[in-house]
């Protein structure tokens, strides 16, 4: 595979995916362009890809009909694309070139005052990492400028290991997740609250919470920052993974973070699904009485969809159909490289913390269209288990 | 200046008094060859030398002409002696290293003879401190026997660009490889790390290359840890010229500027770890 690309984007998206996992997985696709993914290898919780177009390189040629992938240490990769600052000022041409039979994949910069520098780095063969996730059939879903959510992050500290987004009809609130309820009364509490109109699209149908990871998702920020490309983000119940998503005409960026399931002992502000919905109080955030707004958050959550149509998913056209998760029983497929564990969040009985891990599908020979989007297969492979029935 | 009220006849006893105004231009240029506790400083009529070994592979050589020095008497042709260069580096920047410009410490070094301390007067502001270090018995430097006549390879590139070079470089790999050579790649410097290898190809033509003198096609290794503290005197350097000899010797030589602009020059040799014959 031969890569002639111009601009510093492929090592932020490395820089990127190198906050999800310690492996970086390669894979040139004739069509669809170069695939660049992540995950977190310990507990599959996390899931970053990376697909560039072939009109994002200057010239980009795959040999016919090879099915190629491998994986090597992120932090070789890294180490080719150093320091970004210099990058964009001497980087005048970045080569990638493939050698199957020596397992190499070099890297050939050509910088400023004709210096070349050259990396070869070895690679190991690795089959398909793919997460199968259907964002447009999500339930919510926003889209904002990147510096909206990187304005909001920065109120959290840089240890917090997981936030808590909640939302309703006009409102969305990030706040930092704090495990144990003894603990909440002696943790410092942040909450920030963004309206609708601070996104440039805001749809909701279910009013809930989601809390994942927030270090993935800083690596995502990152790079949308720096690129300026405006951020989508997609969710659903908790449990089912939050998708973040970049995208422009020459490549698209996707972040699945596994969210913690329901846990029905914290029957607090954080479930959904309550029985006997209170009475919607106004909506009203012009009146400045904090009193009233904290009494608003306690009681805001009520199910139901609201009025708003089914959300707009930016990427129309998407030429795969949606797979409801229920119909999937029974056939699910791992990635051969790891063992099954025993993560499988079941709505009934989690224990206190509980990610879903993702599943990976191991995409068989030959699918069409191997991009991020799900793909239709013969097996069929699960985004998430929290309807599920069938164990493994 | 208070330092230069002492007496004449304190001055008689010392074989060597070196006096500057600003101590910057002495403790820059020898934190460029500190990667040892000791050195060896020899003294003539021509100036300051300070000389740092390693393992019997590596030597540093800092040299400080005469002219640097606002005052620079030596009353032997050579005058030679030991010290921990870590205490003299502290003693120079005892006061903390102002960077207010037009305040610098005034330096005035003193040295008796055999069995003495070195004696260093050190003024800032008004406030006189004296630091006396113990001397040892100097060794004897390393002969590299590094002839001019005997240098195959020998380029000079801008430091700007090696500078870069060095701080990407794969520390996991144990050596540093350079290839020089008459034709393609003409200098190359190479890594083999954990993760793989790694090219540096500076062409002849670059207009970072200033100079470009190689007869043979030679490939050497050095260890890596020996070279890492050269990065040090390449930070300082403006330029930086690359020579080896016919048994694969390496010799840097880097052309350092210091405050008020004066060239001192700091120079490194190094044993080839290995050879590799292309």
């Amino acid at each position: 595979m031969e890569a002639p690309v111009v601009g510093t984007v492929l090592a932020k998206a490395i820089h990127s995916l190198s906050r999800i996992g310690d492996e970086l997985y390669v894979e040139p696709q004739e069509e669809d362009g170069l695939a660049l993914r992540s995950v977190n290898s310990s507990s599959r919780s996390a899931y970053a890809c990376f697909l560039f177009a072939p009109l994002f390189f200057s010239r980009y040629t795959v040999p016919r009909g090879q099915d190629f992938r491998c994986k090597m240490a992120i932090k070789s990769v890294q180490a080719v694309f150093r320091s970004l600052a210099s990058l964009e000022k001497t980087v005048e041409k970045c080569h990638i070139e493939l050698d199957e039979q020596k397992n190499r994949l070099t890297f050939t910069l050509h910088c400023k005052h004709g210096l070349l520098k050259t990396h070869n780095l070895s690679f190991q063969d690795s089959e398909s990492l793919q997460a199968v996730f259907d964002k447009d059939s999500y339930a919510n879903v926003f889209r904002s400028q990147p510096r909206l959510l990187v304005d909001t992050v920065v109120h959290f500290p840089l240890s917090l290991e997981e936030v808590t987004v909640s939302v309703s009809d006009e409102r969305m609130w990030f706040r930092n997740h704090v495990e144990d309820e003894a603990e909440r009364s002696k943790a410092m509490l942040t909450e920030l609250c963004l309206a609708s109109d601070e996104f440039d699209h805001f749809a909701v149908q279910i009013h809930n919470s989601v809390t994942f990871c927030l270090k993935e998702l800083r690596g995502l920020l990152v790079f949308a920052e720096s690129t300026g490309l405006p951020i989508s983000m997609y969710f659903d119940e908790p449990g089912s993974p939050v998708v973040l998503s970049v995208t422009d005409s020459v490549l698209e960026g996707n972040f699945v973070l596994a969210t913690l399931s329901d846990d029905p002992k914290r029957s607090k502000n954080y479930t959904e699904r309550a029985h006997t919905p209170p009475p919607l109080p106004p909506d009203d955030f012009m009146n400045d009485d904090i009193d009233s707004y904290l009494i608003a958050m306690d009681t805001s959550i009520a199910p139901g969809p609201s009025a708003t149509g089914p959300p707009t998913p930016p990427f129309a056209g998407s030429a795969s159909s949606k797979q409801p998760a229920a119909a999937n029983q029974g056939t699910r497929l791992h990635s051969e490289e790891e063992e099954e564990e025993d993560e499988t969040g079941d709505s009934d009985r989690p224990p206190n913390k509980k990610f879903c891990s993702l599943f990976f599908g191991s995409v068989l020979p030959p699918s069409s269209q191997m991009s991020t989007q799900p793909v239709t297969t013969q097996e069929e492979v699960l985004a998430s288990d929290s309807e599920d029935d069938t164990e493994v | 200046m208070p330092l230069s009220t002492q007496s004449q006849a304190e001055d008689e006893q010392y074989v060597l008094v070196a006096s500057l105004d600003n101590a910057r231009n002495l403790s820059n240029i020898l934190r460029a060859i500190a990667f040892k506790d000791h050195a060896i400083f020899s003294a003539t009529p021509n100036g300051l030398k300070v000389t740092v070994e390693d393992c019997k592979c590596l030597q540093a050589n800092a040299f400080i002409q005469a002219e640097i020095f606002q005052e620079f008497t030596i009353k032997e042709d050579l005058v030679g002696f030991q010290v921990n260069l870590t205490v003299l580096l502290d003693c120079l920047n005892i006061f903390g290293g102002s960077t207010v410009p037009g305040v610098s410490t005034a330096l005035r070094m003193c040295y008796r003879g055999y069995g003495y301390p070195l004696t260093l007067f050190l003024e800032e502001g008004g406030v006189v401190t004296v630091c006396k270090i113990n001397t040892q018995e100097p060794e004897e430097p390393i002969d590299f026997d590094f002839c001019s006549a005997n240098v195959t390879n020998k380029v000079i590139l801008l430091s700007e660009s090696l500078k870069e070079a060095f701080s990407e470089l794969d520390m996991t790999s144990e050596v540093l490889q350079i290839t020089m050579s008459p034709s393609q790649p003409y200098f190359r410097l190479s890594t083999f790390g954990n993760s793989g290898n790694a090219h540096y190809d500076y062409p002849k033509d670059s207009e970072m290359m200033e100079l470009f003198r190689c007869t043979q096609t030679q490939t050497n290794r050095y260890k890596m840890s020996l070279l890492k503290p050269s990065t040090k005197a390449l930070a300082l350097s403006c330029k930086v010229s690359v020579r080896t000899d016919s048994r694969g010797f390496l010799s840097l030589q880097y052309l350092v500027r210091n405050d008020d602009g004066q060239i001192c020059f700091v120079e490194y040799y190094c044993c080839p770890d290995e050879e590799v014959e292309d």
